[in-house]
């Protein structure tokens, strides 16, 4: 094959690949992007962009080097790509594992909050503020916080909070406050509302640890270079082991940190496939009437707006007000997505695909009793589309197991008791919560 | 273009609404806000007329966005009622018609609404924009010039972000009002004023909307340094008191923007299921008090600037 890369490990460069450096001078990525936030915030911004050029992108006081350091010691860096034999049969090829569910904490989360929280120590910031849907990034950035001796706060949606009582735990165990936010539906999108308004009345001693590629620039830049961890590993290791690159890579997508991760370090090999899976929810259908899209594709169904500082895909009404969106996975849970995407999807360079909740369900019942692998609810995204599309994909797929399903199982007994999913066992003794 | 803004030199001086510059040009200007449509259309419609017997020299009438990112809980909760009555931009603008009221009229709201208003042909016609391919600010603004409203402030729309609206604003000759905060400085601050008309609207504190016991020190500071523009300066964020605005006044404000405590008025009404007139008569009260602090304020400071 012509992308075939020669037998060296090394990835190319990121200065000759154009792609890992859209977005870094200006924010904007074709029409997507931007910085449309209050005034009050514009100088944090600035200054964070700032030190972003200085210490990301110049490793300034050798920050990059501490950030890979505590990586690999703090977070287990490098995490494997292993063949996944009985799925690889299954689809009649091969499909790899990029476990990002073995890093610390159990998610691919930590790769950016370590980063961010970081990077807050380095501006010389005292305190870190944090939005999480799922608890995910909460719970990375309450570990980093603590690991970085840094106060943290941490803004969460109460309906997430009673989806997600184990990580509301686990971050209260790291030593973080978390702030209830009862707006709205209670989700993802107030909770980056209510952070936002914290970080406009606290900016000045204040670090906001935004959990995904989202938001105003530099952030969209700056999450995607800290997660593109996972792809620079995942390409030298594919290379390494198959001595080629892959056909596809697949990851789920909700603001699109674990995509843009997963693909940052492919988008400028054109012979790699980018396969951007979002939550399907129950149905595509959105109820105008009543402000909610009983899904969270945006990059799929979402039309071109601007929300939480960014223009970029969303799921609105006709008037542009933004819907309620609903998954099965909290952490998909979200009605934007990163401004990246929005443009990599417009380019052809990014299919998005839509999996409903059921398939999810399904896939995370899959990979679990053949592989020996439970999936977080998003990953099993990934894993739903696997089933319903492995015919349309090339010889080597790459798939992102983006975070481990432990949190999930209280979730994973009430859904798939509603359903008849197959390979799943008996939930009855399971019901009342385990 | 019929904005008389110097603009290269950093010195708007004024805008394109005569309404808007009448109203800061003889004596403080009182700047109320409500949410339109909280927490029904007819009641709002009585209570932004209360203003206007209250003395307001122009209104802000806040169009509710789902995610008001700048806004404290009281206008958090004025935009969950409106939106809940049903409040669209289409009936916005219906309000803006009915309202019988002699200020100048100002709509407050987010870019996404701006952004999103009218169909494929209106938004395809914003041709010298970035934003033709699809929406644009140009479908709204040449509505709202249609209403007869006299200008804008969005608070999520930085000056990096607001050419396409600021064309707008000029083509159909009305005013793009900019929030400047106390951490607005140096080129970001001239940035601003080389886009902003109208009036300046000077963020007393950081944070977000809200009725506060005190007013911030840092007003003073962001007044100085907004001294060598020669644009009106409006302070809001925290007042909720004649007092309050008197020494906002007295210390260099040529209006003051009150928003949450006056819906904090409305917000009572709806707990207290009071009467429209009660509530209305409230607002109007309130309106006299804050509008007569400012006036004392001004006499404060032109007095001192006399015995000089």
């Amino acid at each position: 094959m012509s992308e075939t890369e020669p037998t060296t490990t090394d990835a190319p460069e990121p200065s000759r690949r154009p792609g890992r450096e859209r977005g870094r001078d200006d924010g904007k990525f074709g029409r997507y992007g931007g910085q449309f936030v209050p005034e009050a915030l514009m100088p944090a911004i600035e200054e964070l962009t700032d030190a972003y050029e200085r210490y990301v992108l110049g490793n300034e006081d050798g920050f990059m080097d501490e950030f890979r350091e505590r990586l690999a010691d703090f977070g287990g860096r490098p995490t494997p790509l292993q063949r996944a034999d009985r799925l690889s049969e299954r689809y009649g090829r091969e499909i790899y594992l990029k476990r990002e569910d073995l890093l610390h904490g159990g998610a691919h989360k930590l790769n950016n909050a370590l980063g961010q929280v970081l990077l807050a120590k380095y501006m010389g910031k005292e305190r870190i503020v944090a939005e999480t849907g799922a608890g995910q990034h909460g719970t990375a950035t309450a570990m980093a916080a603590a690991h970085l001796d840094m106060p943290c706060e941490i803004y969460m949606g109460e309906r997430d909070i009673n989806r997600q009582r184990p990580n509301v735990f686990r971050m209260k165990l790291n030593g973080a406050e978390v702030n209830p936010v009862t707006a709205g539906r209670g989700t993802l999108k107030e909770a980056i509302s209510e952070t936002m308004r914290d970080w406009a009345t606290t900016v000045e001693n204040t670090h906001y640890v935004i959990g995904s590629v989202v938001g105003p620039h530099p952030f969209p830049v700056m999450v995607r270079d800290f997660q593109a961890v996972i792809s620079e590993e995942a390409r030298a290791q594919a290379i390494e082991t198959t001595g080629e690159l892959p056909t596809d890579v697949v990851a789920c997508a909700g603001g699109g940190s674990n995509t843009m991760g997963s693909f940052a370090g492919f988008v400028d090999d054109d012979g790699v496939a980018l396969h951007a899976i979002e939550a399907g929810g129950s149905t595509l259908e959105v109820d105008e009437e009543a402000g909610v899209a009983p899904n969270s594709a945006s990059l799929f169904a979402g039309e071109e707006g601007v929300l939480h500082g960014a223009r970029t895909k969303l799921l609105q009404d006709s008037h542009g007000q933004i819907m309620e969106s609903h998954s099965v996975s909290s952490g998909l849970d979200y009605a934007g997505v990163g401004p990246e995407l929005a443009y990599l999807v417009d380019e052809g360079r990014v299919t998005p695909v839509a999996v409903d909740d059921d398939a999810a369900l399904e896939g995370f019942h899959r990979l679990s009793n053949t592989e020996g692998i439970i999936p977080a609810l998003e990953t099993a995204h990934a894993f739903g589309y696997l089933e319903e599309h492995a015919e349309d994909l090339g010889e080597r797929v790459v798939v992102t197991v983006s975070g481990r399903g432990d949190k999930d199982l209280d979730a994973a007994i009430e859904e798939t008791d509603k359903r008849d999913v197959p390979g799943a066992p008996e939930m009855s003794m399971f019901t009342g919560g385990i | 273009m019929a904005r008389r803004t110097a603009g290269g030199d950093g010195t708007a001086t004024t805008g394109n609404s005569e309404a808007l510059a009448a109203a800061f040009a003889d004596g403080p200007a009182y700047v109320p806000y409500l949410a339109v449509g909280d927490p029904d259309y007819e009641s709002s419609l009585a209570y932004v007329e209360a203003l206007d017997r209250g003395g307001a020299d122009v209104i802000e009438l806040g169009l509710p966005f789902s995610e008001p990112i700048a806004e404290g809980p009281t206008i958090q909760g004025a935009v969950v009622r409106s939106l809940e009555g049903g409040m669209t931009p289409d009936r916005f603008f219906e309000f803006v018609e009915d309202l019988d009221v002699d200020a100048p009229l100002v709509c407050m709201t987010y870019y996404n609404l701006i952004y999103q208003y009218g169909d494929g042909e209106a938004r395809s016609a914003s041709e010298t924009s970035d934003d033709a391919a699809s929406g644009g600010p140009r479908a709204f603004v040449e509505k709202a010039a249609e209403v007869g409203l006299e200008g804008f402030v969005v608070p999520d729309l930085p000056a990096e972000e607001a050419d396409p609206l600021r064309e707008a604003c000029d083509e159909f000759g009305l005013d793009l009002v900019f929030i400047v905060a106390p951490t607005t400085k140096g080129e970001r601050l001239e940035r601003i004023m080389r886009r902003v008309s109208g009036y300046v609207y000077v963020q007393a504190r950081l944070g977000t909307t809200g009725a506060k016991s005190d007013v911030a020190d840092s007003t003073t500071e962001s007044l100085d340094r907004l001294r060598e523009y020669d644009v009106p300066k409006a302070v809001g964020f925290g007042i909720s008191t004649g007092e309050h605005a008197e020494r906002i006044v007295a210390g260099g404000a040529d209006g003051i923007i009150v928003g949450s405590a006056l819906v904090d008025v409305v917000a009572d009404g709806v707990e207290e299921d009071l009467p429209t007139e009660a509530v209305a008569d409230r607002l109007e009260s309130l309106s006299r008090e804050l509008k007569a602090g400012a006036e004392r304020g001004h006499a404060a400071r032109t007095g001192t600037a006399e015995s000089r």
